[in-house]
């Protein structure tokens, strides 16, 4: 039997598996870890089966159940797909040994399910990825929604409460009231879900018809935190580390992407796009969203916070780079959203580690902390040059090819966007290495500060062990390693077509 | 319409001995004096009924338009009645969740039924019986009485074992509504099988036979006619907006058996596929646009209702009006997507109504009470019962990878192929449904435990557990694999949506 042509499903299949595992397993740690992170490879190992099939533009496809005839639940790999399932896949894995560190060997029943619904989301994101319809992007769009809810609500306290009951209604909310109805529509007018590249509506429908399906995609696709459906991810930020490092850094807001650049891709194709002026419609949306992101991340102390608004900022980047059109453009979108997600897991670890080691949660307590916690600051370091887009990182890449994007489609007024929100960026990250690298310790008895008491309470600090500290050397190095050889990924990648 | 016997098909008259099993069954309690061995009979002739139906369901050729497993018997042959067995592509599809139904019934009753449990279970068994016959039968006559048979074990389970203070004045309302509905029908009923006298090839005798009738075209003033009777009889039975006022009444005063199957079983939307499309198509499709403004009127009234009730079980009540209109609505857009959506939407509500009521009866026993007020923390103490009422909740919502998100999401294609922008307003209700649905799980589940009594209630007993289980996974499994339902009904559907466009070319030409 070939394998490969089953690698989709299985690959869809696989966590879900993983997922009954950990709550088999869970009177027994870290056996249930180990079958979340075995799963993880096994996932991980079918996603690479696939990369031959897919970079030469071919797909892998496979049916799973029919409605009717032409509306049917369907996977198909192809080279856009592979990014986004590979990406998540490796980086879940290195969240639940990270997981392993910062939760500690407890039998928590919540942990259990901290590493169930892990695995879920996985069978979610990867069911995106592969999704050969809107039907089937739908379906596991929303079940991400469901499964991601206590993952958000963690803790179980009033306020991840509060946080997840307003993750759930944006998402819930933005995807029946307006995805489901473009979705529809796009069905009434091209008569067929399927994803074709260069698209499946063409200009016979009005144009004025064509733009509401295309702002109501936007809407809908609350996962993406364009402006103004962006509030739940800062609201989200409620979650522990892990699951905000996974969920709200790489999962959930990559396949909110993912969508965005399918529906421009494979539903309305960059020539319709184009010509419908919706390319410059998302260049304006984007290009508000980065500004309005950076300036809100400025005034932040809340380390998480800034890392939320940072992220609503990259996302638009992203899609900002398949919507000038260009090969340049879709190149380094795509580019950023893998960079992107290394880049930012990364701090988001680092984070976590600082928070273990110290307590600390505030952009402000960071100063001196470099010399206490090497490898996590410059763990840190390395994501912060990344998301700014300095080499040698990714970021820079991913940058270099929006840059050139922006010039082939003659978007100057994009240049000046990207040049000053890479100014604003630089702003708010530059000023937490500073004062953490390069400043003097807090002194135990400096200010009146509320917060000094707890300072003095940890004189010393070290890096946390190696479960927390291994993840996050990793995905820095690889952060590096994507900005120096990025030339096998670049293959992939520019195998998605117009 | 032609049919395939039942002696051609399996060897025996299937479909007689489903009718007839809950029955026999019945008589056999009638002999037991021990309450325990009542229950155990009771449940053997139930899950035996199970079994038959999913032979039936197994053997059925899949794809073919014809009705099947059909057998006949003369009965009163000088006015064209007889008794006369089979099923299609749709309601094949029912037979087997009515036996699922009854038997999560009397699953459920073992620990919630006290008083009288051999009547209670001798009720269960006639509805079953009568509502078998509903979905089998293929003459109007034989119909109609199975129809009406059906009141008898509803009013007296709601009468006696019902919970509320005002059970007797909510049996009452019922039987008289229904009655009501009944006396159009079987004047519409009379209607059809006199005009068969006139039709081609009747040689001026009468005929009730739903597959002669199907083949003759009737004139359109009869049509009309017979459409409006047929039409308010189901309504009534639906409930459909405005017509559904018995039907909170019924629910909250009922016991929770009485109200799966009443609201489980969507009757009167089944009445619409099985006779009104057929027998009336052209006034169908011309009044079409009255349906639909009927759907959705009803979709938006029962979820605003839904939207501001403290009790889960009137929630249930009015969500399920909700529905209702959707599944109109769906009929409405007279194209195989709509059709299709209704018919999935009414095998989903099956299961998802279901869950929902059993979760309410399983809350009901544990605290005394389904009102928000008296909830609240419900997850901390019972987690199983929290988990099986979020999957019902999901199914309700019809959120994708449920069985509520094909029926649902079908109907809306059809609707917005047929009706336009009209179908916005029902996207807009499936929003109020997640709230409505949602708002309730998160304060009655979530949240601080706020009594005794859920401070001290237990988890889901085995048995329990076990029904949960049952309906908790076919909601999820449909959710993914619609085309198990949906490869039954499609040929039917098809066949159904080709008389409608033939009706609306010639309601066109006229």
């Amino acid at each position: 039997m070939d394998v490969t042509g089953l690698a989709p499903l299985l690959a869809l299949l696989t966590p879900v598996v993983g997922a009954a595992g950990v709550v088999m397993l869970r009177h027994r740690v870290p056996a249930r870890e180990l079958c979340g992170i075995v799963a993880g490879l096994v996932q991980l190992g079918l996603i690479a089966t696939l990369v031959p099939a897919v970079r030469d533009g071919g797909t892998v496809s496979v049916t799973l159940s029919t409605f009717l005839p032409e509306v049917s639940i369907a996977l198909r790999a192809d080279a856009l797909g592979v990014v986004l399932a590979g990406t998540a896949a490796i980086l879940w894995v290195l969240t639940t040994i990270y997981a392993m560190g910062y939760f500690g060997t407890t039998l928590d029943p919540k942990v259990t399910r901290f590493h169930a619904c892990l695995c879920l989301t996985m069978a979610g994101t990867v069911g995106v990825a592969f999704s050969a319809n809107l039907i089937t992007l739908y379906l596991f769009y929303e079940a991400m929604t469901i499964i991601t809810y206590p993952l958000v609500a963690h803790t179980g306290t009033p306020e991840a409460l509060r946080g997840g009951r307003r993750y759930l209604a944006y998402q819930l909310g933005a995807g029946i009231a307006f995805l489901l109805p473009a979705i529809v529509l796009t069905y009434v007018e091209a008569g067929t879900f399927d994803f074709v590249p260069g698209g499946i509506l063409d200009e016979g429908a009005s144009s004025l018809l064509l733009v509401t399906i295309y702002v109501l995609y936007l809407l809908g696709i609350a996962k993406a935190a364009l402006m103004p459906i962006h509030s739940w991810l800062p609201a989200a930020m409620v979650a522990p580390i892990p699951v905000s490092a996974l969920l709200h850094a790489v999962a959930v807001v990559n396949v909110g992407v993912f969508c965005v650049m399918r529906v421009v891709l494979d539903v309305f194709g960059s020539d319709l796009t184009g010509n419908l002026g919706l390319g410059v419609l998302t260049l304006v949306a984007t290009s508000v969203t980065i500004l309005i992101a950076s300036l809100y991340a400025l005034r932040l102390d809340n380390l998480k916070g800034i890392l939320a608004y940072s992220t609503i900022g990259q996302l638009s980047y992203m899609m900002l780079g398949v919507a000038l059109l260009s090969p340049g453009g879709r190149t380094g979108g795509i580019l950023h959203l893998v960079g992107h997600s290394f880049s930012k897991i990364t701090l988001f670890f680092a984070v976590g580690s600082i928070y273990l080691a110290s307590q600390r949660t505030l952009a402000s307590e960071l100063r001196g902390i470099g010399r206490q916690l090497p490898w996590t600051m410059a763990a840190f370091a390395v994501g912060a040059l990344s998301i700014i887009g300095l080499p040698p990182t990714v970021g820079f890449v991913a940058k270099y090819f929006l840059f050139l994007g922006a010039v082939e489609a003659g978007q100057w007024a994009v240049l000046v966007v990207l040049s000053v929100s890479t100014l604003l960026s630089a702003g708010y990250y530059l000023r937490i290495l500073q004062s953490a690298l390069f400043a003097a310790a807090v002194p135990a008895s400096a200010g009146g500060a509320p917060d000094t008491a707890r300072l003095s309470r940890t004189p010393t600090l070290k890096d946390p062990g190696a479960l927390v500290i291994g993840p996050l050397i990793v995905t820095a190095a690889v952060t590096l390693l994507l900005g120096i050889a990025p030339s096998w990924l670049l293959d992939l990648i520019r195998v998605v077509g117009p | 319409m032609n049919e395939i016997t039942a002696d051609e098909q399996i060897g025996f008259p299937i479909l007689s001995t489903l009718v007839f099993l809950p029955t026999v069954t019945l008589i056999a309690l009638g002999f037991l004096r021990n309450d325990r061995a009542a229950r155990r009979v009771a449940m053997a002739g139930a899950l035996a009924v199970l079994g038959l139906s999913l032979v039936l369901a197994g053997q059925f050729r899949r794809g073919d338009t014809d009705f099947q497993f059909a057998e006949q018997l003369p009965w009163v042959e000088a006015v064209g009645i007889s008794y006369h067995l089979a099923v299609d592509g749709v309601s094949v599809l029912f037979v087997p969740l009515t036996a699922l139904l009854v038997v999560v019934v009397m699953l459920s009753s073992a620990t919630s039924v006290r008083h009288q449990p051999r009547a209670y279970l001798m009720a269960v068994l006639a509805f079953e019986t009568a509502a078998i016959g509903v979905f089998t039968a293929v003459d109007l006559i034989l119909f109609f009485v199975f129809f009406e048979i059906m009141l008898i074990p509803t009013y007296v389970l709601i009468k006696v074992w019902g919970g509320g203070s005002q059970r007797g004045r909510a049996a009452q309302r019922y039987v008289l509504t229904m009655l009501l509905g009944s006396a159009a029908l079987l004047i519409g009923f009379i209607l059809l099988g006199v005009s068969y006298r006139s039709a081609p090839g009747s040689d001026g005798a009468l005929s009730f036979d739903l597959l002669v009738l199907m083949d003759s075209p009737v004139p359109l003033g009869t049509q009309t006619a017979a459409f409006f009777l047929l039409a308010f009889a189901f309504a009534l039975k639906a409930p459909m907006f405005p017509f559904h006022g018995w039907m909170p009444a019924a629910l909250m005063e009922g016991p929770i058996g009485m109200a799966v199957l009443l609201v489980g079983l969507k009757m009167g939307v089944f009445g619409f596929l099985r006779f009104v499309l057929p027998l009336t198509p052209d006034a169908f499709a011309s009044w079409s646009w009255l349906i639909a403004a009927l759907g959705i009127a009803a979709v938006l009234f029962g979820a605003l209702i839904a939207l501001v009730q403290f009790d889960l079980r009137r929630l249930i009540a009015f969500a399920s009006i909700s529905h209702v209109g959707l599944a109109m609505l769906g009929l409405s857009s007279l194209n195989a997507q709509g059709v299709q959506g209704a018919v999935f939407l009414l095998v989903n509500l099956g299961l998802v109504s279901t869950a929902m009521l059993l979760a309410a009866g399983f809350i009901q026993q544990r605290v005394g009470s389904t009102d928000v007020a008296a909830l609240g923390g419900l997850a901390q103490r019972t987690p199983a019962l929290a988990t099986f009422l979020f999957v019902a909740s999901l199914g309700a919502v019809g959120l994708p990878g449920t069985s509520g998100f094909p029926g649902e999401f079908l109907i809306l294609l059809g609707a917005f192929s047929a009706h336009g922008w009209l179908a916005a307003i029902a996207v807009t209700t499936v929003i109020l449904a997640a709230a409505y649905v949602l708002m309730f799980f998160q304060r009655s589940v979530h949240g601080r435990i706020r009594s005794t009594v859920v401070e001290a209630a237990q988890d889901l007993r085995s048995r329990e557990a076990l029904t949960a289980t049952v309906l908790g996974v076919s909601i999820i499994v449909l959710g993914f694999f619609p085309a198990a339902v949906l490869d039954y009904s499609s040929a039917s559907v098809d066949d159904l949506v080709t008389r409608l466009d033939a009706a609306t070319a010639v309601a066109a030409q006229e």
